[in-house]
């Protein structure tokens, strides 16, 4: 099991679960839900944060975010 | 109904989804900026007449993902569509659906529609959806989704006829709820509805759900709610998951049946082709300070001649009136205290305008979203977000428009750290008083070959202003207390061209807040310093001609200096050279003396007033006013207690010192109390930089005397 901020750019994965209440609610809003697919697209210059291709949109996160995504 | 009677609307919709534009379109210039009850957020509404000739009003709720709010200005949403007692609450909403990303702009509809207020979705960028070879239709969408649909074109404002006919047809309501409140909380959802006398279930269980944000209810209606969610076992978060879940769910599914997708994301594509340019790790930075650099010159350079108009204008304006009216305290008030104070709040409009003319550019486009992108890392190390940077780069040129600028930041935190400690960044209103200085203490010595010693240190102010700002905010990430958690969770929109009719609500918009806000505040003090300058105690200024005079034949003085002595004489013996003399004790260690104290004073209005005072106290001539001619008077005036200069080394250093960080701008005050809705933040301001400010100088001259 891996988590998204491990993904390099073009990987894709689905998302199975999160561990953080608090951010998991914001990121469902966005759509990012369990058994949905996410591709890593780009992150930025310095590593961190990173950009997702989400339910049709491009979506930036920290990587200290993205960590609290499981993916199957 | 309030006053205005006709149709009350309240426009919701995604970040992005083309909100501004469609507002822009349907109400054109008819709008107003107002305050919500208790937030720091402008309600701005507007007003237009639907095909029928029912007049209209519309409130643009500010842009959210879902109703459940997480900032302060997302908890506007909610607070104006479950309220049926507030004068703001809407008969019909309209939802403004993105079409290129159905799915999660959905959710937002779906929440807003189950609410129980008639609801009609605006289909904005289907012409997008269709380059993506995406096919919508528009009938299983509205089968699906129980609604009336009305395709637009917020950008070229196509589809509004549509939209303002469909919305003086009756409306029909769905069969159900798209989400079933009740499954989750059977008992709670009951309870409530009938306490508060409300007919819908998902509102009912969003009172459960956002109970300590709602402003109207009483602390006993809250306790009400609280302790029946103790006893029905009521979470919020995992109700709220589980809601949120569902809803996608639901989408998903009605979704196959309205989008048929050939997907081929032909925008997506082209946006990733620039990103890859503008997020490169050499290319992207070299273009953002380019793009900074632009910024910077054109707010100094652009602004310059307008500023210099309005100053020009007012000091004339003033001069007339002088001419043309009696004589009297109430002209020289209009002309001396109105219109310079007038002057003094239009005079920043130039440089507003282009700031917001600039950041408008770059959010319409999407670029924005990268800047913070790229700096968020950089910025989080010192408590601040990528957000912050624009704000701080602005603070530069002027931080009146740059703490306007800090709105888009949602953490309150990261938000208030960036309003404190931008006006520590070198405004453009200490260039001046930094010029004078440096020339007058700093020999102007080629260093190093090729640098001028006088450009260095100037450099060197503006490098200090900002360490100043960095450190500040590194020192406030450790004593403030987060409201709400930072996070980072952020769209990155596609690139798209900026819509010119937006831009320019934009800079009318701010630069009209601006004058109506902060213009008052600013007006009202600079009257209050022009009455402290212009009246002084006892005889010694009441007699202030004849003591003039007299003065002049005994001293043998040339009669044509008779002006400029006796408002230097009125100057030294009014309430501010009062003030000057009393805070003498306290600047001396400084090196100042009241002269200095007096300008110290004048200067509080506005950093650039340091020279006129300056000038008006050494009497200089005001047709003489130049540079050079206060720089000469300044290195003529002798300490009295050593007969060494007064202007040395030690004194200038310190000054410099002082008006790097002092905070000597009531219009940035205005601005922070109107920004953060209390005084405590500009109080502390004002006390925390002026403390640097004193520390800073008293070190400085206690070192180098």
């Amino acid at each position: 099991m891996c988590s998204l901020a491990e993904l390099k750019p073009g990987q894709t994965g689905v998302v199975k679960s999160f561990n953080d209440e608090y951010l998991s609610l914001k990121l469902l809003e966005m759509g990012v839900l369990p058994g949905t697919e996410v591709e890593m697209k780009f992150a930025a210059p310095l590593g961190d944060p990173i950009c997702i291709r989400v339910s049709g949109y491009n979506l930036s996160l920290r990587l200290d975010e993205a960590k609290t995504i499981s993916l199957a | 109904m309030t006053e205005h009677a006709g149709l009350k609307i309240a426009l919701v919709g995604n970040p992005n989804a083309g909100k501004t534009s469609l507002f822009n379109q349907l109400t054109g210039l008819k709008q107003k900026v107002g305050n919500f009850p208790g937030v720091t957020m402008d309600k701005i509404s507007g007003s237009f007449k639907l095909t029928d000739g029912t007049p209209a009003t519309i409130i643009d709720l500010p842009g959210t993902y879902s109703i459940y709010p997480r900032s302060m200005d997302e908890r506007v949403v909610f607070d104006v569509l479950s309220d049926s007692t507030a004068k703001d609450y809407p008969d019909v909403i309209i939802v403004i659906v993105d079409a290129s990303s159905l799915e999660r702009n959905l959710l937002l509809f779906t929440e807003v529609r189950d609410l129980g207020i008639p609801t009609i979705m605006a289909l904005n960028m289907v012409e997008v959806a269709k380059k993506e070879k995406k096919s919508i239709s528009v009938k299983a969408l509205e089968r699906e989704f129980e609604t009336k649909v009305v395709c637009i074109n917020a950008r070229k404002g196509l589809g509004l006829e549509k939209l303002k006919k469909a919305l003086t047809e009756k409306i029909t309501e769905p069969a159900e709820a798209f989400f079933q409140a009740k499954s989750l909380s059977p008992e709670i959802v009951p309870i409530i509805k009938e306490r508060f006398d409300l007919k819908n279930d998902y509102l009912a269980y969003q009172y459960a759900q956002q109970t300590y944000s709602k402003q109207f209810l009483s602390n006993g209606e809250k306790k009400f709610i609280a302790d029946a969610k103790v006893k029905y076992n009521f979470c919020d978060r995992q109700f709220q998951t589980r809601e949120t879940v569902e809803r996608y769910q639901g989408i998903r599914k009605k979704l196959q049946s309205v989008i048929n997708d050939h997907g081929k994301d032909i925008n997506e594509t082209r946006s990733n082709k620039i990103d890859r340019i503008l997020t490169h790790k050499v290319y992207g930075y070299a273009i953002f300070f380019t793009i900074l650099f632009l910024l910077f010159q054109s707010i100094f350079k652009w602004a310059e001649p307008f500023m210099d108009m309005i100053d020009f204008g007012f000091a004339r304006l003033s001069f007339l009136t002088k001419q043309y009216l009696p004589d009297g305290a109430l002209t020289n008030l209009i002309a001396e205290g109105v219109i310079p104070g007038l002057g003094g709040v239009l005079i920043f409009i130039p440089q507003i305008a282009l700031l917001f003319c600039f950041i408008s550019i770059l959010e319409e486009s999407g670029y924005m979203a990268r800047v913070v992108f790229l700096m968020d890392k950089i910025m989080r190390k010192f408590g601040l977000n990528g957000k912050s940077v624009v704000p701080l780069i602005s603070g530069v040129a002027c931080a009146i428009p740059a703490i306007m600028a800090t709105r888009n930041i949602e953490s309150w935190k990261d938000r208030l750290i960036t309003i404190f400690v931008t006006p520590l960044m070198s405004c453009s209103a200490r260039l001046p008083v930094y010029a004078i200085l440096i020339a007058l203490v700093v020999p102007s010595r080629t260093v190093m070959g090729i640098f001028n010693l006088q450009g260095l240190v100037l450099m060197g102010m503006y490098l200090l202003g900002f360490v100043a700002a960095i450190l500040s905010a590194l020192m406030m990430k450790y004593i403030l207390k987060a409201k709400d958690r930072s996070y980072f969770i952020m769209e990155l929109p596609i690139y798209r061209w900026p819509k010119w009719k937006n831009v320019w609500f934009t800079i009318f918009g701010k630069s009209k807040t601006f004058v109506l806000e902060a213009g008052k505040i600013i007006l009202a003090i600079s009257i209050i310093l022009w009455v402290l300058a212009s009246y002084g105690p006892g005889e010694k200024f009441d007699n202030a001609k004849e003591i003039v005079k007299k003065e002049l034949e005994t001293n043998q003085i040339a009669a044509a200096d008779y002006e400029n002595r006796l408002s230097s004489y009125k100057l030294e013996h009014s309430y501010a050279g009062r003030l000057g003399k009393m805070i003498e004790p306290a600047i001396q260690p400084l090196g100042y003396d009241w002269k200095i104290g007096i300008a110290l004073i004048t200067s509080f209005a506005a950093r650039e007033v340091f020279v006129g005072t300056i000038a008006t106290i050494y009497s200089v001539g005001a047709e003489e006013e130049s540079e050079s001619t206060i720089k000469d008077k300044l290195r003529a005036e002798v300490n009295p207690a050593t007969g060494e200069p007064m202007y040395s080394l030690a004194l200038g250093v310190s000054l410099l010192i002082f008006y790097a960080f002092a905070m000597q701008c009531m219009s940035t005050l205005a601005v922070v109390y109107r920004e953060t809705k209390t005084w405590k933040w500009p109080i502390l301001q004002l006390i925390y930089m002026s403390g640097i400010a004193y520390l800073g100088a008293l070190l400085a001259y206690q070192l180098l005397k």
